[in-house]
């Protein structure tokens, strides 16, 4: 009898262990299906997505806090209501762990992506899972290539988050109205611009400003400058037939592309602003590029919109403060509205349907306004978000573009080829390009050598 | 909003909690089982008591060993033989020493290559020397213990932190800016009005980024090829004196003999350190600029654009490299121990 007991006491031991393992283990748990719940008052917006309280789902990415907190606030009401917990964790080497993660069959139920040719890795790895009817509904709130870039091989696999814009100029518009300049809206405007400014500016002062540096990522600006002028020189057709390497970087187009961005940012006498000669601009960091903009000893930075967070405290960034950013014109006039672009992808490693409400709930406008509420610096190219909720002006710039269904959107190229040309060989030729004056013929020749044979 | 914040709190803390809970349980688990293990040994007796005690301990050593080096290695060589773009196992298959013939024939992987022999011959011979000279030349002194100190010191320092220090001191402005690089300011003291912008000059970059390794690995040397010098019995060279050796003919032909065995112990050592620098490199320039050296690209290949067989193959060949080295440096440690 007293073993019998022992035996017991034993047994209850070990229940609540496995219960205390069942509640704390990463992957997503859901309770026995029962009727699902009708959620009532400030709750009843989230009634699509009730029934799996109690539910934990992982999700691993990039982003770190404070941008994390902003993002655990965002679904604080949809968590509190619906009782699904999102346990995000964020890395700041996300790009490797991720594969490691994957490949050791630790994968987290979601993973937000920011480079397509990362999810198109893991979809190979054939772990990636299909997202849910909601969630391709919601797809059509944004432009059509931002699906192409969630999918791999026609195969449509992650929905957008955020976006960010690359295609910014940053300016000092008190600079500018005390000088009498006005802000060019065509590439012939921009290029009259600076050439007049060269001549009126004076010892280190240069119209353009600029840095590749950015730790072991080291290239990647020059990447997007010469994105730029690829697509609004030759359209959207030739930047993706580039992206697939059916255009080679050695390709007369290409060449030409590289040939405006020598004429523009490796012209001795436009940079580098405040800073040197054309070589700093290989050893500048990205980070610090702009900041001569301030001192007057620079006039242009062509830089992301999330450069704003680099500003020092106390700058008015508006079109009337310290600093502003405006469109970069196209080179080809021909082309509308070129607007290159980077952003996020919700990758699923799981379906069941606690990860799914997720995924239908991230994917929606209802999200988008919930994260935009939170926090300045965040914009998503839903069409369907209030564009009335962005407060700063940066974000009510690019959302104007990114949101904008006329736009010839197209995703930052380099995030999009292989990783080994991608975050390889193209940021190592900016680098010899830029800082120790190698052929553009060679620069191309370079980087067509490194394509991976598939 | 509140609620939510303290389901986040708690929520954390459940996290925390559970984890800590996993490592309670599994050092746990591991030292009942050696209890376990140990106990059943002790209690063994007869035939089989000798064959359980060898078992038992070299066994957990063995296990070690296997799971932190056999293991991998044999992965990264196999490894080596695919055509792994990425650590997905589709489409993946072996091409033979395709990997091999590629890091000996690509123009790039060749300079880098050079540049690590460059690096393997130069530094430990750099390190070498200066730390023989300052302890040969601090070896009487009288407050010898400063100088030692302030060459000792770097050794203590991180290589990236040693990297981030130096690439304060090379760091490049126009000339018409106020400096901010210590190297440039003194050389524009001393009369040199348009310095080069050290960190892309090629091949002075390499070579620059040389010294900062010197600067860490001399203080190693000085220390342990001191200890050496202060070893050879005082007789030896009062003797050696007496019979008219002073200076250098005192010490080509009397010190350095005698600390020969050590002078090749700290070569090696120094040398085997140097092959895997990688720290320097990718804190300065991440080996762009003509800098890169194996390990740099090794890392980059396996890491940054998931090319993971080229990577492999890059870590065999620097494991080939190393390997002599260390069976060199095992060898004379060994003959040393014998002539004891």
């Amino acid at each position: 009898m007293k073993r019998n007991a022992r035996f017991a006491t034993a047994a209850v031991g070990v229940a609540a262990l496995a219960t205390v393992a069942g509640c704390s283990s990463g992957s997503s748990t859901t309770p026995s299906a029962s009727a699902v719940p009708t959620l009532t008052g400030n709750c009843a917006q989230y009634q699509a997505y009730a029934g799996h309280s109690g539910s934990t789902v992982t999700m691993f990415g990039s982003i770190l806090s404070p941008e994390s907190d902003s993002l655990n606030k965002s679904w604080a009401d949809f968590q509190s209501c619906t009782g699904i917990t999102i346990q995000y964790t964020g890395s700041n080497t996300f790009e490797s762990d991720l594969p490691v993660k994957v490949n050791g069959g630790n994968a987290p139920n979601l993973a937000i992506i920011p480079q397509p040719g990362l999810l198109a890795q893991m979809v190979a790895t054939g772990t990636v899972k299909k997202p849910p009817a909601g969630t391709v509904a919601n797809e059509a709130n944004w432009n059509a290539a931002w699906k192409g870039y969630g999918s791999v091989n026609g195969t449509f696999y992650a929905a957008p988050m955020s976006a960010n814009m690359k295609t910014m100029v940053w300016y000092s518009p008190k600079y500018f109205a005390a000088n009498g300049y006005t802000v060019p809206t065509t590439w012939a405007d921009l290029m009259a611009l600076s050439a007049k400014m060269a001549s009126k500016m004076t010892g280190t002062a240069k119209p353009w400003c600029a840095g590749l540096g950015s730790g072991t990522a080291t290239g990647w600006p020059g990447t997007d400058w010469l994105e730029e002028v690829v697509l609004g020189t030759f359209g959207g057709q030739v930047y993706d037939d580039w992206i697939s390497h059916k255009v080679k970087f050695s390709d007369p187009q290409i060449q030409t592309a590289m040939q405006t961005v020598a004429g523009w940012l490796q012209n001795p006498a436009w940079v580098n602003g405040g800073i040197g000669n054309v070589q700093t601009i290989a050893t500048t960091t990205f980070q610090d590029a702009g900041l001569p903009i301030l001192k007057d000893q620079c006039g242009m930075l062509q830089q992301a919109s999330f450069y704003e967070a680099q500003w020092p405290k106390g700058t008015t960034v508006s079109a009337t403060g310290d600093v502003f950013a405006f469109k970069l014109p196209a080179v080809n006039p021909s082309i509308t509205n070129p607007v290159e672009g980077g952003g996020e992808f919700v990758t699923a490693f799981a379906d069941d349907p606690a990860t799914q409400a997720v995924q239908n709930y991230l994917s929606s406008p209802q999200w988008a306004d919930s994260r935009i509420k939170v926090a300045p610096g965040w914009v998503s190219a839903n069409e369907k978000v209030d564009q009335s909720l962005y407060t700063d002006p940066i974000d009510q710039l690019s959302a104007e573009y990114l949101a904008d269904p006329t736009a010839t959107f197209r995703f930052d190229a380099s995030d999009a080829m292989p990783a080994a040309v991608g975050s390889g060989a193209e940021w190592k030729a900016m680098v010899d390009w830029f800082g120790s004056g190698k052929s553009i013929k060679d620069v191309a020749a370079e980087i067509d050598a490194a394509w991976p044979a598939s | 909003m509140t609620t939510a914040y303290v389901a986040l709190a708690s929520s954390t803390l459940g996290q925390a909690a559970s984890t800590l809970f996993g490592v309670v349980e599994a050092v746990g688990g591991f030292i009942a089982i050696l209890l376990i293990v140990f106990f059943v040994a002790g209690r063994a007796t007869g035939r089989l008591q000798r064959p359980i005690a060898i078992v038992v301990c070299l066994g957990p050593a063995l296990f070690l060993v296997l799971l932190g080096l056999v293991i991998p290695a044999i992965t990264t060589i196999n490894n080596s033989l695919k055509n792994q773009q990425f650590l997905g196992e589709l489409n993946t298959k072996y091409i033979g020493l395709k990997n091999y013939t590629y890091a000996f024939t690509d123009p790039y992987t060749q300079q880098t290559i050079i540049r690590t022999v460059l690096w393997l011959l130069i530094v430990p011979a750099l390190a070498v020397f200066v730390g023989l000279l300052v302890a040969l030349l601090v070896d009487r002194m009288r407050y010898a213990s400063i100088p030692k100190t302030m060459v000792f010191l770097p050794t203590a320092i991180s290589f990236v932190g040693a990297s981030v220090i130096w690439s304060y001191v090379y760091n490049y402005k126009a000339p018409s800016l106020p400096q901010t690089g210590l190297l440039s300011e003194v050389v524009m003291k001393l009369g040199w009005s348009n310095p080069p912008n050290w960190l892309i000059t090629v091949p002075l970059n390499t070579f620059l980024e040389m010294v900062i390794m010197v600067w860490i690995q001399a203080g190693f040397a000085m220390v342990i090829l001191g200890a050496a010098l202060k070893g050879i019995p005082d007789e030896i060279i009062e003797s050696a004196r007496l019979d008219g050796a002073s200076g250098i003919k005192l010490f080509r032909t009397v010190q350095i003999p005698m600390i020969r065995t050590t002078l090749v112990v700290v070569v090696t050592t120094v040398m085997i350190t140097t092959l895997k620098v990688f720290d320097i490199v990718f804190t300065i320039n991440n080996g762009n600029f003509d800098t890169d050296v194996l390990a740099r690209q090794m890392y980059a290949d396996m890491f940054v654009t998931n090319q993971v067989s080229r990577g492999s193959a890059l870590a065999v060949i620097l494991f080939l490299a190393v390997t002599p080295l260390v069976y060199y440096n095992i060898r004379t440690l060994r003959r040393e121990r014998e002539i004891r």
